[in-house]
């Protein structure tokens, strides 16, 4: 079972943020609720471990805002 | 003419008279002759036990109710003589295809017979009554099975080691019938549960399904299709399979909020039709129903000396046809266990376990079935557009295909927990586990499910030893060998459901006749 990463590994962060917020250009606020979903699906796939994405899914319920 | 009005009559059979004596006692009662019900009393009946069925109706109803039989629920027909006229009547499929939108091209498609060379197809469609009267055919063929038409069950009340039922007959009256087991597959509005008082916990589902069954000279592979936001039904699914006797079950989702009486007019159905197969299709009506659905379970199926199965014990959505098929094989499972429980060879223990496996077998329907639901009929918006998202990824990308869920069909469910099995020893890399349907395989000039039958057996790839006591030997090579991942000097022990209890690459006698006993009385070493 693989463990999730969470110290930072992605380099290029700010152009990852860019790119993720042009993704939603021209979009409504249910096409872009569709872009997400297709992204998270197809990033899930390419992790291709389910442990991975349960850890994720846990770990972005856990944070609640102030 | 039929006791109970309102119901279309496949089959007249007429009211029973009572039993002469005002208070008789069985054995074995079984509530309800439904497929289940049939199938049941069949398979006890088939052991030499006598058993008294006790059915409301004195007819076999022409309604529209399963008609996808899988794979296990044929073998489990074989096993119990009655398959052949089944799989000659029936519509043969193994495939599915899922289309979306107007598109020709399905988005995904499945086999539901992915290892072939077996006897069985993965799945037939046929009319449940057929079903229904092949059974009741096996059951004319044993004395010692009483099948009571028109005999309703008014109360039933558990005394300790038997269960007293008060009966109606529609011909002589009521009578009181003291039993020693009573097994209840009287269908999801079950008078036993209700009148015991028992629990029936789950999910309703909003939404409507109209099912439209009709007649018509029609020309498409026999595959199931189905659609999610066709033209002919914008935003919402759609459903096409065939039957015999030329007929097609057409099912269309509705939403939520309808008239449910004024949907099934032929008025309002008939657009419906027409919009998916064209405005000049010519054809008759056979039956138009609408359908709601719950997911739901007992929390146990069994209660001292009453026993529930089928729909009295579980309700699923129909997406993936595990009603039906889910009810066969609590039968399956149940059968053999209270043989051994009835001829004192086993205590109640062995009963125990058909509740922890039957509901093993009940949670993965509910599972499955209550996620193609969330599927067809997402509950949030963000769950919507999720769904969304995999169409339309789906459509270019296979990653995405196997997400696509139009109904997860019935297989066989596994128990890896059952306190039957005997956890393996070897490392395996391939075969069928412990708590497993033994896949089926040629063998010799027939099957090997034909082979094993109906009682524990020993499969081996070259046994030298004495076959242990309580076991028949079935010898294997070739295809049936390496399906069950056997070299030579392997064997697997098999219950009467055919499922494996345990298996060995080196067994020797002690050890057979140590798992047999773990098998045949739930006694743990």
């Amino acid at each position: 079972m693989g463990n999730l990463i969470t110290t930072p590994k992605l380099a290029g962060g700010d152009d990852v943020y860019e790119q993720l917020v042009r993704m939603h250009e021209g979009l409504s606020e249910q096409e872009s609720l569709k872009v997400w979903a297709k992204l998270c699906l197809t990033l899930a796939n390419h992790i291709g471990d389910r442990q991975i994405v349960e850890q994720a899914i846990a770990l972005v319920r856990r944070i609640q805002p102030d | 003419m039929a006791n109970v009005p309102g119901i279309p009559v496949y089959k007249e059979i007429g009211a029973t008279p009572a039993p002469v004596s005002a208070s008789e006692r069985a054995r074995v009662v079984i509530v309800g002759a439904g497929p289940v019900g049939l199938a049941m009393a069949l398979d006890l009946g088939r052991r030499g036990h006598e058993v008294i069925v006790l059915n409301r109706l004195d007819f076999v109803a022409h309604a529209s109710k399963a008609i996808c039989f899988s794979k296990r629920s044929l073998d489990i027909l074989d096993r119990l003589g009655v398959c052949d006229p089944a799989i000659a009547k029936g519509v043969t499929w193994n495939v599915g295809k899922v289309f979306w939108g107007a598109g020709d091209e399905p988005v995904y498609q499945f086999d539901m017979l992915p290892v072939k060379e077996q006897k069985r197809p993965g799945f037939i469609n046929i009319q449940q009554y057929y079903i229904e009267e092949y059974l009741l055919d096996g059951v004319q063929s044993f004395a010692n099975i009483e099948v009571r038409w028109g005999h309703r069950v008014e109360d039933a009340r558990p005394r300790g080691d038997h269960v007293e039922l008060s009966v109606t007959a529609d011909m002589g009256g009521p009578y009181t019938l003291t039993t020693e087991w009573l097994i209840a597959c009287d269908g999801a509005r079950s008078t036993v549960r209700e009148r015991l008082g028992l629990d029936f916990e789950g999910r309703v589902f909003e939404d409507n399904f109209l099912i439209a069954d009709i007649r018509m000279k029609h020309e498409m592979p026999s595959e199931r299709w189905f659609w999610f936001d066709p033209p002919f039904n914008p935003g919402r699914s759609a459903l096409m399979h065939k039957q015999p006797d030329d007929v097609w079950r057409l099912d269309f989702q509705l939403g939520w909020d309808v008239d449910r009486a004024a949907a099934i007019l032929p008025e309002n159905v008939e657009p419906f039709i027409k919009a998916m197969l064209g405005s000049d299709v010519e054809f008759e009506r056979e039956w138009y129903s609408v359908y709601t659905f719950q997911c739901r379970r007992m929390a146990r199926f069994v209660h001292g000396r009453v026993i529930f199965a089928g729909d009295s014990a579980h309700l699923v959505s129909p997406f993936g046809a595990r009603g039906c098929n889910g009810g066969l094989a609590d039968v399956d499972n149940l059968g053999w266990k209270l043989d051994l429980v009835l001829k004192g060879a086993a205590g109640p223990e062995l009963i125990e376990t058909y509740n922890t496996e039957a509901i093993t077998t009940a949670d993965e329907n509910i599972l499955n079935s209550t996620r193609s639901t969330d599927f067809l009929t997402p509950k949030s918006s963000a769950s919507h557009y999720l769904r969304d998202a995999v169409l339309e990824l789906a459509r270019s990308h296979p990653f995405a295909r196997p997400l696509v869920n139009s109904g997860r069909l019935s297989t066989a469910v596994s128990y890896p927990l059952s306190p039957l099995n005997t956890p393996d020893i070897d490392v395996w890399e391939s075969g069928v586990p412990p708590g497993s349907p033994v896949l089926d395989a040629p063998h010799g000039d027939g099957w090997l499910l034909d082979a094993i039958g109906d009682e524990f057996v020993l499969i081996a790839r070259g046994w030298t030893d004495p076959t242990p006591a309580g076991l028949r030997l079935v010898e294997v090579d070739g295809l049936a060998a390496d399906r069950l991942g056997l070299s030579e000097g392997g064997a697997v022990l098999v219950r009467p459901d055919q499922y494996v209890a345990a298996r060995w690459k080196a067994p020797h006698t002690e050890a057979v006749e140590t798992a047999l006993r773990r098998a045949r009385e739930a006694h743990h070493g």
